[in-house]
C-alpha cells in the first residue's frame, strides 16, 4: 500500500492510497469532521458507506462535487476536500470531465457483490445466462471484505471465465417497471484527483434484465440516547472495520453497546486490533453461545440488561466517557448510572436490510420481529433477494432485542438524536406525536427525519420503533419504509452524459439558413426550428426593421423563407374523402392544381391546426401545417386512418424537409416573378388566386402557389430543398430593382394580424371553436367532420364566449403587452374586483396603420365592437376601442396586386 | 421505463411510444343523433379502473402504428397486446 497526500480544510495529511477518506481522517486523529447543520454540534465519522449521516465533504479537486460522504471517497494523491455542514457548493466552473451513457440487455442482473451476490451470479453464469454484477463498494466481497476475509478465488475466476460484466464502484440508483435499472459507475475518481479527459468520469448504465437478484446487503442502525452524536460514537461494524481492517490507531479504548450478537463480533475485532474493549453493554437480559464465551475468554466484561444512557465529551467535543444503566426494553432507565471512561463507543443498534430498490416498485417491506427489521416483501416473479438484504443474518444465535434506544424528556430529549444529518431529535418526535401525528409519513414531514442526503438509511427503522414505543404500537403499525430514487446523490452531469449544449436537443435549419446568418438575422426558436426573426440593416433595431420590412411587403415586394411549414404528402384514391372528414371545409371538390385554406378541429370542436392544402393530382394532396404542429398533425391523421377508417385507401408521409418554400409578397411580386420565371404567364387571369403553376424559376423546376398570408399579392415558390439557397439568392438579386426586403417571423406576424388572420397557438389555446374566431364561413354544413357535433353543445353555443376582435389603443403609440387582461371601461378606477372580459393575444406596431393595434379574445366580442374597454398595464391603464379584427383592406383588393 | 410489446415490432422501451387512453371507444356512427350528454361521454368520459385496463398506444418513433394492450394500472404489468380490429384477448388474471 502506498502513501499519498491529501488536503482537508487546507491542511495537508497523509493516508494510504485506496482507503476510504474517512479512514484516513480518523488515522490522522481528525475525529471532529464537521459541525451539524442546525445545532452546530461537533460531528465525526459514523459509518462505513452510503449510510454515513455526518461526515460529508466538498471535493474541490478534479471536477469538484458537493456533499459526498467521506466514507465513499477512495484516497488518491492530491485529493482536496473540505468539511461542510449540511449544504454543499455547486462547483462554479464548467466541468471538463466527460460523462457517458450505455444501454444493456442481460439475462440476470445481480446488484451487490457480497458473498451471496457473487454466488448467485456464479450460478446464473454457469447455467449459460448472461450476467452483469453491480456493486457500489471499491472492491467485491461485501460484509466479508470488511472483516478482512478473502472471497473464494474459485468464484471470482469462474465469473471471469464466463465473461460476466463485473462492475465495482457502480451504484444502482433506481429500479423501474419491467426490470429496468439505472446505475452510475464512477470510473476515474479513484485513479486520479485530476480530471482524466480520455476516460469518461462516470458512466450511466441503463440495464434491462430478465431477472434481477437483489444482494444489496444491510445497514447498521444507531441507538438513541442523550448525546449520542459525539465524535467517537460510531456504528460498531464501521468502528471495528476502521480499527481492524484499516488499522486506524486513533482510539485508546472502546465500549460496545449492542442489541444483538453482531456487537460481540465487532468487540472481538476491536480487541484483535489492539484496542482494549472495556465492556459490552447489551440490552438483552440473557445471552448464550460461542460468541459470549469468546469475549469472556478475551477478558471483555459483558453487562446485560443495560444500555448507554448518556455520554460526555472532552474540550474538542469528542467522546471521553459513557454512562450506562440498567434499562427496560421499553427504554425506561431502572438502575443506577455507572460511568466508563472511553474515547470510542461502538453502537450495534441492529441491522436494516437494504430494501430501497424494492420500495421503488411501490412494494411495502414487512416487519420481521425475529430479526427486528423490515425485510423484503413478496417480490415479483423475476426479482429475487438474497443474503443480508433478504434478512438472512445466519450467524445469529441469540435473537436481537427489539430496542431502539431510550426516549428521554426535557433537555435530554433535545440532544438525543434520531437523524444526525437533519439534527432531528427525540424532542422533535415528541412534538410531532403531541400534535396528533401517528403515521411515519406525517412524522417524516413534520420533523424532517429521513429527508437528508442519506434518506435516513440509519434512522428510518429507528424512527418507527421509537414512534411505536411512544404510542404503544409495533413498528409496522405506524407505517413502512418508503424510499425514492436516486439511492444516492448523483451529479446532473452523469445523468446528462453527452447530451449537453448543442447535443441536448436537435436543431432544425432550412436550406436557406446560411443566407440568414450572413444577413445577421437574429433567430427565433419555433419548436426545434431556427427561423430568422427580422433582418436588421446595419444598426437598425427590431422595431425599425419590422416597420421597414412591413412597408416593403405592402408597397413593393418582400421575401420570406417559409420552408419550415409542415408538409404532408397525402396519397390514395380516398384522399379527398379523408380530408373532408379531417377539415371543417370541403376538399373532395377541390380542382387539381388548386389550393384551399383548411381548418381542423379536435372531437371537442376546438381549433387544432390550420394550413393550405393543394390538390396535386386526383389522388394526391399536399397538406401544409403550422411550423410547430407538423408532427402532431401527422400523428392525428395516422390515428384516424388506423383506428377509425382502415377502409380508406390513404397514405400519409412527412415531406417537410423535401421542399424549400420562398414566399414573395407585395404589389410588385408579380413583376418579380415574371423576371424569375420568364416562361410563366403571371397575369391575374392566367394565374388567379389560390391556383398553382409549374414553371422553371431561375432555371429550377418549381411549383408556384398563389397564396397569401398577408393579404397582399403573393406567391410561394416551392422547389426541391437542394435549390433553396439558390432560389433565395436569385430572388434577392432580381428583386433589387423592386426594392426587395427580406423579412422574418415578426413581420409575418404583423402582416397577418393587420388582416385579422389568426395563428393557431397565438390566438388559440385549444379552447376556441372556428365560430369563436369569426370563421363560421369555413365550417361546412353539408358533411360530417371531426368536431362538428361539438358545435351544437350547450357550452359552444352559449352567449358570452370569448370571440376574436381587434383593439385600437386610444393613444396610438401604446403597445399593449400580449397576454394583458381586458376589463370593462371605468372598471380599473373602481374599488374591489375588476370584471375581466378578455385578453390580448397579439399586439404590434403597424407601418400601414401608422399606429399600434392588437388582436384579442373578448367575451361576446363581436357585439362589443364600437365600445371602449381598459387594459391595465402595470400601474397605468390603457383605454382601447374594440374594433373588427380586420384592420386593413377589408374588401381583399390587395391580393390581386 | 415500461417495456411495451408492440404487436408489429416486439418489446420496446416506453420512450418509443405515445399513450392513447382507453381502447375500444369508437367514433359514434351518427354523432348528430346523440344527445349532448351522450356526445360528452364520447369526448370526455373515460374509465380509470384499478387493475387491468385495455388501452391504446402508438409506436410513434418505431413503426408509427396503433395497437391495444392490457395493462395493470396498479402493478404496471402488461398483458397481451393486439392489433386494432382484431379480437380482444381475455382480461389477464
Amino acid at each position: 500500500m502506498s502513501t499519498v497526500q491529501f488536503t482537508f480544510d487546507g491542511v495537508t495529511y497523509h493516508g494510504n492510497k485506496g482507503e476510504p477518506l474517512s479512514a484516513a481522517l480518523l488515522r490522522n486523529g481528525i475525529k471532529v469532521v464537521t459541525e451539524s447543520s442546525y445545532r452546530l454540534r461537533p460531528r465525526g465519522v459514523v459509518g462505513l458507506g452510503y449510510e454515513e449521516p455526518c461526515a460529508l465533504v466538498q471535493i474541490d479537486s478534479g471536477s469538484g462535487e458537493p456533499m459526498v460522504p467521506a466514507t465513499k471517497i477512495e484516497l488518491v494523491d492530491g485529493l482536496v476536500v473540505r468539511s461542510l455542514a449540511g449544504v454543499g457548493d455547486l462547483p462554479n466552473q464548467i466541468d471538463k470531465a466527460r460523462y457517458d451513457k450505455t444501454f444493456r440487455h442481460v439475462d440476470v442482473l445481480v446488484i451487490g457483490a457480497g458473498l451471496s451476490g457473487l454466488k448467485a451470479a456464479q450460478k446464473a453464469a454457469n447455467s449459460g445466462k448472461s450476467v452483469i454484477i453491480l456493486d457500489d463498494q471499491f472492491e467485491a466481497g461485501g460484509y466479508l471484505k470488511d472483516l478482512n476475509e478473502k472471497i473464494d478465488s474459485k468464484i471470482l475466476n469462474s465469473l471471469k471465465k464466463n465473461n460476466v460484466t463485473h462492475l465495482q464502484r457502480t451504484t444502482a440508483i433506481g429500479l423501474y417497471d419491467q426490470n429496468y435499472v439505472v446505475a452510475i459507475e464512477r470510473r476515474t475518481d479513484h485513479l486520479s484527483a485530476e480530471i482524466l479527459p480520455e476516460i469518461a468520469r462516470m458512466r450511466n448504465w441503463h440495464i434491462r434484465a430478465k431477472e434481477i437478484i437483489l444482494a444489496t446487503g444491510a445497514f447498521q442502525r444507531v441507538l438513541v440516547f442523550p448525546n449520542n452524536d459525539r465524535p467517537g460514537i460510531m456504528l460498531s461494524h464501521a468502528a471495528a472495520t476502521y480499527l481492524h481492517k484499516y488499522r486506524v490507531g486513533t482510539f485508546n479504548s472502546a465500549v460496545v453497546v449492542t442489541v444483538d450478537d453482531f456487537g460481540y463480533q465487532d468487540a472481538i475485532r476491536i480487541h484483535k486490533s489492539g484496542v482494549k474493549v472495556q465492556a459490552i453493554i447489551d440490552i438483552r437480559k440473557k445471552v448464550t453461545g460461542k460468541l459470549l464465551e469468546q469475549v469472556k475468554k478475551l477478558g471483555i466484561e459483558v453487562i446485560l440488561g443495560s444500555t448507554v444512557v448518556n455520554t460526555s465529551a472532552d474540550q474538542s467535543g469528542s467522546l471521553n466517557s459513557v454512562s450506562i444503566a440498567q434499562t427496560s426494553l421499553e427504554g425506561e432507565v431502572i438502575g443506577i448510572k455507572q460511568e466508563i471512561k472511553t474515547d470510542l463507543l461502538a453502537v450495534s443498534g441492529g441491522w436494516t436490510p437494504t430494501v430501497h430498490l424494492a420500495t421503488y416498485l411501490n412494494l411495502k417491506p414487512v416487519w420481521d420481529k425475529k430479526i427486528a427489521a423490515f425485510v423484503m416483501p413478496k417480490l415479483p416473479q423475476n426479482i429475487k433477494a438474497t443474503g443480508f438484504s433478504n434478512g438472512e443474518f445466519d450467524k445469529v444465535t441469540n435473537p436481537p432485542a427489539v430496542f431502539f434506544g431510550i426516549i428521554p424528556e426535557g433537555e435530554d430529549a433535545k440532544v438525543s438524536f434520531i437523524d444526525l444529518q437533519r439534527d432531528a431529535n427525540v424532542r422533535d418526535l415528541r412534538r410531532a406525536v403531541g400534535a396528533g401525528l401517528t403515521s411515519v409519513e406525517h412524522i417524516k414531514r413534520y420533523t424532517t427525519i429521513g429527508t437528508a442526503h442519506d434518506q435516513g438509511k440509519t434512522s428510518g427503522t429507528t424512527t418507527m420503533g421509537l414512534l411505536g414505543q411512544l404510542i404503544s404500537k409495533e413498528p409496522h403499525e405506524v407505517g413502512t419504509l418508503t424510499f425514492r430514487p436516486p439511492y444516492v446523490g448523483v451529479p446532473f452531469s452523469a445523468l446528462a452524459g453527452r447530451d449537453l449544449g448543442i447535443l441536448s436537443d436537435p436543431i432544425r435549419t432550412t436550406p436557406i439558413h446560411s443566407a440568414h446568418l450572413l444577413a445577421n438575422a437574429p433567430m427565433e426558436d419555433v419548436g426545434q426550428w431556427k427561423r430568422p426573426w427580422y433582418f436588421p440593416i446595419e444598426k437598425e433595431n427590431m422595431h425599425d426593421a419590422v416597420l421597414r420590412e412591413c412597408k416593403a411587403a405592402r408597397e413593393d415586394v418582400a421575401v420570406m423563407d417559409a420552408s419550415t411549414l409542415g408538409k404532408i404528402d397525402i396519397q390514395g384514391p380516398d384522399a379527398g374523402i379523408f380530408l373532408d372528414r379531417i377539415y371543417t371545409n370541403m376538399f373532395s371538390s377541390l380542382k387539381v392544381g388548386a389550393s384551399r385554406y383548411g381548418l381542423m378541429c379536435g372531437v371537442d370542436g376546438m381549433v387544432f391546426d390550420d394550413g393550405v392544402t393543394t390538390r396535386i393530382a386526383e389522388d394526391r394532396f399536399l397538406m401544409t401545417t403550422t411550423t410547430g404542429g407538423a408532427a402532431k398533425v401527422l400523428d392525428w391523421l395516422e390515428e384516424w386512418l388506423q383506428t377509425e377508417w382502415p377502409d380508406l385507401n390513404v397514405y400519409c408521409t412527412s415531406v417537410t424537409e423535401h421542399w424549400s418554400t420562398v414566399a414573395i409578397v407585395g404589389p410588385k411580386s408579380r413583376n418579380l416573378l415574371a423576371k424569375l420565371a420568364p416562361t410563366l404567364d403571371v397575369s391575374n387571369e392566367a394565374f388567379p388566386f389560390m391556383e398553382n403553376r409549374y414553371a422553371e424559376v431561375a432555371g429550377i423546376p418549381a411549383r408556384i402557389a398563389r397564396i397569401s398570408f398577408s393579404g397582399e399579392l403573393a406567391y410561394e415558390i416551392n422547389i426541391e430543398a437542394w435549390y433553396g439557397l439558390h432560389i433565395w439568392q436569385e430572388v434577392m438579386k432580381k428583386g433589387k430593382e423592386f426594392n426587395i426586403a427580406a423579412y422574418g417571423t415578426e413581420t409575418m406576424h404583423v402582416l397577418r394580424a393587420e388582416k385579422g388572420f389568426v395563428i393557431v397557438g397565438q390566438e388559440t389555446d385549444g379552447t376556441q371553436t372556428p365560430q369563436d374566431l369569426g370563421m363560421d364561413w369555413i365550417v361546412s354544413k353539408k358533411k360530417d367532420f371531426i368536431g362538428k357535433r361539438s358545435f351544437t353543445r350547450s357550452d359552444t353555443t352559449r352567449n358570452g364566449r370569448h370571440q376574436l376582435v381587434g383593439l385600437l389603443p386610444l393613444d396610438n403609440k401604446t403597445l399593449l403587452p400580449e397576454g394583458s387582461y381586458i376589463v370593462n371601461e371605468g372598471d380599473s378606477k373602481k374599488e374591489g374586483k375588476l370584471t375581466h372580459i378578455g385578453y390580448v393575444t397579439s399586439s404590434y406596431s403597424s407601418s400601414a396603420l401608422s399606429r399600434t393595434f392588437a388582436l384579442a379574445m373578448v367575451a361576446d366580442g363581436r357585439n362589443q365592437i364600437g365600445k371602449f374597454a381598459e387594459v391595465p398595464i402595470g400601474n397605468n391603464v390603457a383605454r382601447v376601442e374594440i374594433v373588427d379584427s380586420v384592420f386593413l383592406d377589408k374588401e381583399n383588393t390587395h391580393r390581386d396586386g | 421505463m415500461l417495456l411495451i410489446n408492440c404487436p408489429w415490432c416486439g418489446p420496446r422501451d416506453e420512450t418509443e411510444f405515445h399513450y392513447g387512453s382507453e381502447a375500444h371507444i369508437g367514433y359514434p356512427e351518427k354523432p348528430e343523433e346523440l344527445t349532448d350528454k351522450q356526445w360528452a361521454e364520447y369526448i370526455f368520459y373515460r374509465n380509470n379502473p384499478k387493475g387491468w385496463f385495455a388501452e391504446r398506444w402508438v409506436h410513434n418513433v418505431g413503426c408509427r402504428r396503433w395497437f391495444n394492450i392490457w395493462r395493470n394500472t396498479v402493478t404496471h404489468q402488461f398483458g397481451p397486446s393486439y392489433k386494432p380490429f382484431t379480437k380482444q384477448p381475455s382480461r389477464p388474471k
